[in-house]
């Protein structure tokens, strides 16, 4: 599929959709959504579970996509997993930024997002730091996962790929402290110049800002 | 705890009681933060920039297309603030301008000052309290928000809502599609010097609003669209109701038509105004009108649909030139073409439920409450506990007015989300700024910004 495909053709449609995402599999969709029970897929395990991961060399899944099996060869570490019936890739920090490059290259044009999810005392290492990708032409969504201990929070950067990931890499570096190395600006986005700390981990608390009023620390 | 390594900075060692300064009394010494600046230091346009970052202000780093003439001294050359409090940028946007003369050289937009923390909220509210704060978000758009993370939620849940909840959340974001982009209409028009345009823009907007306010109680921030369907049925008589909008849109589409569409004035101040092209658009992750104007059908409706939208009939107007102009056309086209889906929906409108028959996660109908305690007990623990959500991740993503509008949803199997990031699409948006900017009149700045249409509560969250 091209992005000028004409204005009236409906694009094919994952079956049975409840909610408007790629799947790519359809199949597992499809069976989720005619039994009608609360949809169990095979990879909504917790993310990224260490106990779990596949050893390189022994039997590897692969997605069903050709454009995804093609990623996965290149990139032996990687492992696919479905999650919600969404394709997730979870690379090694030190190859986020080629396996950004590859996926570039195969055909995924638009970053859409680059977030940071943080397992605090729930696992290690404690961070994901999450890129959903996004291919016009294949019609695919990917989830490209990679996970960073916060003793050295630095993964490579996407924004020499897709510039685009520049403020939402800032943003993830102004909430979490995740240094994305290769970025050309990394300086916080939301919060002032001179805060202290980041905000959305989850040992900063809130309510512990000090506020220009008397006694207004025993309120909080 | 041994993780506990980077804020301990934030104690309670560090509140220290600050006294009040009486007028008349000595002044007490200032405290440290009292004094410490408030400059945006880094954030800060600078005279000499690491190459990295001159390209991005300069907004070359797809395309070189930059013709500005180096030979210029430097002393001509002034860094000014727009904004954050200025009418025209739409909220509290903070632009640094490099201008050469009354050319644009180099834009950095500074945002945060909106900031609220609405992902850290949202990870202290209940999965069914998460529209709440989510609809404060994109204030324009509240529904498709609620929707979004209504959807994020249903799909950790795997619960499918009923057809009837499904169309009228369709009635519903479309209506609210029109009302935002007419909006955008009013305020581009505005900004430009058309200030019809601004009246009738909001006039038309009022109707759309009086009709959610009937529906929901509220005019904005709704809170109606819910995981599990939504809050309410539709009101009695909203037929008629929305009838009457789209029998009244067409003669004032055409009104606005009138005035501008071959307006000379508004032509020479849109058409070759902040240009972008397909691939910067790409490489930025722009979405919405902005990027269908540049000439790229893309649109998730169509792409990867939700709600059964996929089953409605609409065209995807594209634009051609990516210029202000296209981006004004564009929506007004598809304000044509959401009148066409909200018409499919009024016309299907299935009778039924409009929230899943699942008690773990729909209240008791309110009739129940009086008669029945268990019903009682059953309002009280949904309301107060919520529900569970089982483990897993999830990003679902819905066209929202500005473009695509996400939601990444973790859960952990409690009562609360573990993670909640929204792909705000004006904060994505905002970074065609430099490039739709550069070489361009100083004049022309409001009219861009403008037709980006951002929404700082979307852009700050």
């Amino acid at each position: 599929m091209s992005d000028d495909t004409p204005v009236d053709g409906p694009r094919p449609a994952p079956e049975g959709v409840t909610s408007g995402d790629d799947t790519s599999s359809g199949t597992d969709i499809a069976t989720a959504a005619s039994t009608a029970g609360p949809a169990v897929h095979p990879g909504d395990d917790l993310v990224g579970n260490p106990d779990e991961a596949v050893e390189p060399g022994s039997q590897r899944v692969l997605p069903e996509h050709e454009i995804l099996v093609g990623l996965m060869e290149s990139f032996d570490d990687a492992e696919w997993s479905l999650s919600s019936g969404q394709d997730v890739i979870h690379v090694p920090s030190e190859q986020f930024g080629e396996f950004g490059a590859a996926a570039k290259e195969a055909g995924f044009e638009v970053c859409v997002d680059v977030t940071v999810v943080d397992w605090y005392r729930k696992r290690r290492p404690r961070f994901d730091v999450v890129a959903n990708l996004l291919s016009h032409q294949h019609m695919l969504r990917l989830r490209l996962m990679t996970a960073v201990g916060d003793e050295e929070p630095t993964v490579p950067s996407l924004t020499p790929i897709w510039p685009g990931a520049g403020f939402a890499e800032r943003e993830a570096y102004d909430m979490f402290g995740i240094i994305f190395d290769g970025h050309p600006d990394l300086t916080r986005i939301l919060m002032p110049d001179d805060w202290v700390g980041f905000p959305l981990r989850k040992d900063f608390s809130t309510g512990s800002v000090p506020v220009q009023f008397k006694d207004s620390h025993k309120v909080t | 705890m041994s993780d506990a390594t980077t804020t301990e900075e934030t104690t309670d060692a560090e509140l220290e009681t600050v006294d009040m300064w009486v007028s008349g009394t000595e002044e007490p010494e200032p405290r440290e933060w009292q004094t410490a600046s408030t400059d945006e230091g880094s954030q800060k346009m600078q005279l000499t920039e690491t190459e990295g970052r001159l390209a991005e202000q300069l907004g070359t780093v797809v395309d070189n297309d930059f013709l500005y003439d180096e030979s210029s001294a430097d002393d001509e050359r002034m860094l000014i603030n727009m904004g954050p409090q200025h009418p025209s940028t739409h909220g509290v946007l903070r632009l640094q301008l490099e201008l050469d003369g009354e050319i644009v050289r180099r834009t950095k937009p500074i945002i945060g000052y909106l900031h609220t923390g609405m992902e850290k909220t949202a990870e202290t509210l209940t999965f069914l309290q998460g529209p709440t704060n989510v609809t404060r978000m994109d204030y324009l758009a509240p529904f498709h928000n609620e929707l979004c993370f209504s959807l994020a939620v249903e799909r950790l849940l795997g619960v499918e809502v009923p057809e009837r909840a499904q169309v009228m959340r369709i009635l519903l974001t479309e209506l609210n599609r029109i009302s935002s982009h007419l909006v955008a209409l009013a305020t581009n028009g505005m900004d430009i010097g058309a200030l019809s345009m601004m009246i009738y823009g909001f006039r038309e907007r009022e109707q759309i609003l009086a009709f959610f306010e009937k529906t929901t109680g509220l005019r904005m921030n709704h809170n109606f669209i819910r995981p599990g369907g939504l809050a309410a049925d539709l009101p009695p008589g909203w037929r008629q109701d929305v009838r009457e909008i789209l029998d009244t849109l067409p003669g004032r589409l055409a009104e606005y038509d009138d005035l501008l569409r071959n307006n000379p004035i508004w032509l020479d101040r849109t058409q070759g105004v902040g240009v972008i092209t397909a691939d910067e658009c790409l490489a930025y992750g722009i979405t919405g009108p902005t990027l269908r104007a540049t000439g790229v059908n893309w649109d998730l409706r169509r792409a990867f649909p939700y709600s059964g939208i996929e089953t409605y009939e609409f065209d995807v107007p594209v634009g051609e030139h990516g210029d202000t102009y296209d981006r004004y056309r564009v929506r007004v086209d598809e304000i044509l073409q959401s009148m066409r889906i909200v018409e499919q929906a009024m016309d299907r409108m299935p009778k039924g439920d409009y929230r899943v028959d699942d008690r773990k996660i729909t209240p008791p109908p309110r009739a129940r409450i009086d008669e029945s305690m268990e019903a009682l007990i059953h309002h009280f623990k949904i309301f107060t506990e919520g529900f569970t959500v089982p483990p897993g991740e999830t990003y679902v993503a819905v066209e929202s007015p500005r473009g695509e509008l996400g939601c990444y949803l973790v859960s952990e199997g409690g009562g609360k989300p573990w993670r909640m990031h929204t792909r705000a699409p004006s904060f994505y948006n905002l970074q065609a700024l430099p490039i739709m900017m550069a070489d361009t009149l100083v004049a022309d700045t409001v009219a861009t910004i403008a037709s980006l249409d951002p929404v700082m509560g979307d852009v700050d969250r």
